[in-house]
């Protein structure tokens, strides 16, 4: 634990689970996606759903989807600035069962055309976990640069993607493997102690049996809003 | 992180380095960071606190309507000269009830240990420092003093009110204010930690019951009478009156009560004051689902 989780952080109230914790999710969705945000369906879970009203997390979430920090004193008008900005989003409860209770699911939709789908946790104190991503499980944090990978389950696919990680000299700080069933759809997800060069994501995107590249950079400027 | 004020105490006296240097030494070391950096930061986090009190504005009311506007209430009632506490309780309980009031109106500031609880560090270190005309610089070390105490009790106990109750909120928010009081006052590592231990037991048992499940009723007002708590412990460990349970021994009750606190009063906003006849009309008035 870091000192200045204790004194701090300095974030925009109430809550640090509900409203700063809100625009973490909202932002690294925004990064993962990696296109300017055109269209979000956001649905809030357990006490998200109950109490999100109550403590801006619906304008949190839309604030983190814009490119606000937590500490930014514009995030109670999030809402106009989306509207400025262009941003369409639909607000709505869900019942995602045994989920943790202040989840939200997110489907985002990319002036390009590019599309995910989101569920995240905010577990306290401003912490966040992805849950999963395209209907996939993973669970990662946000704290380092991120990679997610999904392929067809076949071999070889993780020797591609960790060779060409050496090949760059990035250390991968944690791995995880996931899969739906044999020989159908896996996932790598991939926490790293440096980014990844943006070509070398390319290359992977390009490669045979690899069905979708997903990229957390954590060295992007906040987007200007 | 310190696991123990005890071991604070220890190398405050074996060392000669003072208690908030011992605590800024060892997270640096753990994040890999400069002192002059770590320094500059804790800097900046005063200065965000002195915002938080500087841009309150009494027009704001909270999503619930709960709250807003009580800060002003206190000042007006504090400058006609109706108070009877003495002009620097008064000032700082106006401070934590306009810091606080500005965190339920979404307005920025600085958790300390949590965004509930942001009111009461802020609002006794702005009070003391204006009243004792202290350095920019002493306050930084007062917060390192109060960030050291959090950090213990993060790492014996807990600090948010879903694991432990309002206890582990503004009861650890009123420790790290008391020993950082005591340390601006002249206190070494053994008042310090003192201070924190009178705070703390003060406010043992205390549950997290937020009305609605908001942070609004009762933990604004809670932040005012953390702040106070602070105050009384600094003042009675300052004239030399010791806690007869050691600070370490103090935070290991305030987990093991934690611990066995139903969930209904661990921020879920269904037992305690939320419970009541009231809180739950104000809950089903609000139609705040989606």
């Amino acid at each position: 634990m870091n000192l200045l989780d204790i004194i701090g952080p300095v974030m925009v109230g109430p809550s640090s689970s509900h409203t700063a914790g809100a625009v973490k999710i909202g932002n690294i969705c925004r990064k993962l996606l990696g296109d300017t945000i055109k269209s979000a369906e956001i649905f809030f879970h357990g006490s998200f759903q109950t109490t999100g009203k109550g403590h801006g997390t619906d304008k949190a979430i839309v604030a983190g989807l814009l490119g606000c920090a937590v500490d930014d004193i514009r995030i109670p008008d999030s809402f106009e600035l989306a509207a400025r900005q262009g941003l369409e989003f639909r607000i709505r409860g869900i019942d995602l069962g045994e989920a943790h209770p202040n989840s939200v699911k997110i489907n985002l939709t990319g002036v390009t055309g590019k599309k995910l789908e989101i569920i995240a946790a905010s577990i306290g104190g401003g912490r966040i976990q992805i849950h999963e991503i395209d209907g996939l499980t993973v669970n990662f944090s946000g704290d380092y640069p991120t990679l997610i990978v999904q392929n067809l389950d076949q071999p070889g696919h993780i020797m591609d993607v960790t060779s060409m990680l050496a090949h760059k000299s990035v250390n991968i700080a944690e791995m995880q493997l996931y899969r739906e069933n044999r020989g159908g759809n896996a996932v790598m997800v991939i926490e790293c102690d440096q980014e990844v060069p943006k070509d070398s994501i390319k290359w992977l995107e390009h490669l045979e049996g690899i069905i979708k590249v997903t990229y957390l950079s954590l060295a992007e400027e906040e987007a200007h809003v | 992180m310190y696991k123990a004020l005890e071991d604070l105490i220890r190398e405050e006296q074996s060392s000669g380095i003072p208690f908030w240097k011992l605590v800024q030494k060892d997270d640096c070391k753990e994040q890999n960071k400069s002192e002059e950096q770590s320094f500059q930061e804790m800097q900046y986090i005063y200065r965000s606190m002195r915002s938080s009190f500087e841009e309150y504005d009494a027009k704001l009311l909270s999503a619930s309507g709960l709250v807003g506007g009580e800060g002003a209430r206190l000042q007006k009632w504090r400058e006609a000269g109706k108070m009877v506490s003495g002009e620097f309780i008064s000032s700082v309980m106006e401070k934590a009830l306009k810091i606080s009031e500005s965190n339920a109106c979404m307005k920025r500031i600085v958790a300390a240990p949590t965004a509930g609880s942001c009111g009461v560090v802020a609002a006794v270190f702005l009070g003391i420092q204006e009243k004792e005309q202290i350095s920019e610089e002493k306050m930084a070390e007062a917060l390192y003093v109060a960030a050291g105490i959090g950090g213990v009790i993060a790492s014996r106990a807990f600090l948010s009110g879903a694991a432990g109750g309002c206890q582990a909120e503004i009861g650890s928010a009123s420790a790290m204010a008391a020993g950082g009081l005591v340390y601006l006052l002249g206190g070494d590592a053994e008042g310090i930690a003192n201070a924190a231990a009178l705070a703390l037991k003060n406010l043992l048992g205390l549950a997290c019951d937020p009305v609605a499940g908001l942070v609004e009723v009762p933990c604004v007002k809670r932040n005012v009478m953390g702040a106070v708590n602070s105050i009384t412990s600094a003042e009675l460990t300052m004239a030399g009156i010791r806690s007869k349970i050691p600070p370490d021994e103090v935070i290991d009750a305030m987990r093991s009560i934690g611990r066995g606190m139903s969930e209904e009063i661990r921020e879920t906003g269904k037992g305690g004051l939320a419970g009541t006849q009231t809180g739950i009309h104000y809950r089903e008035s609000m139609s705040q689902s989606w």
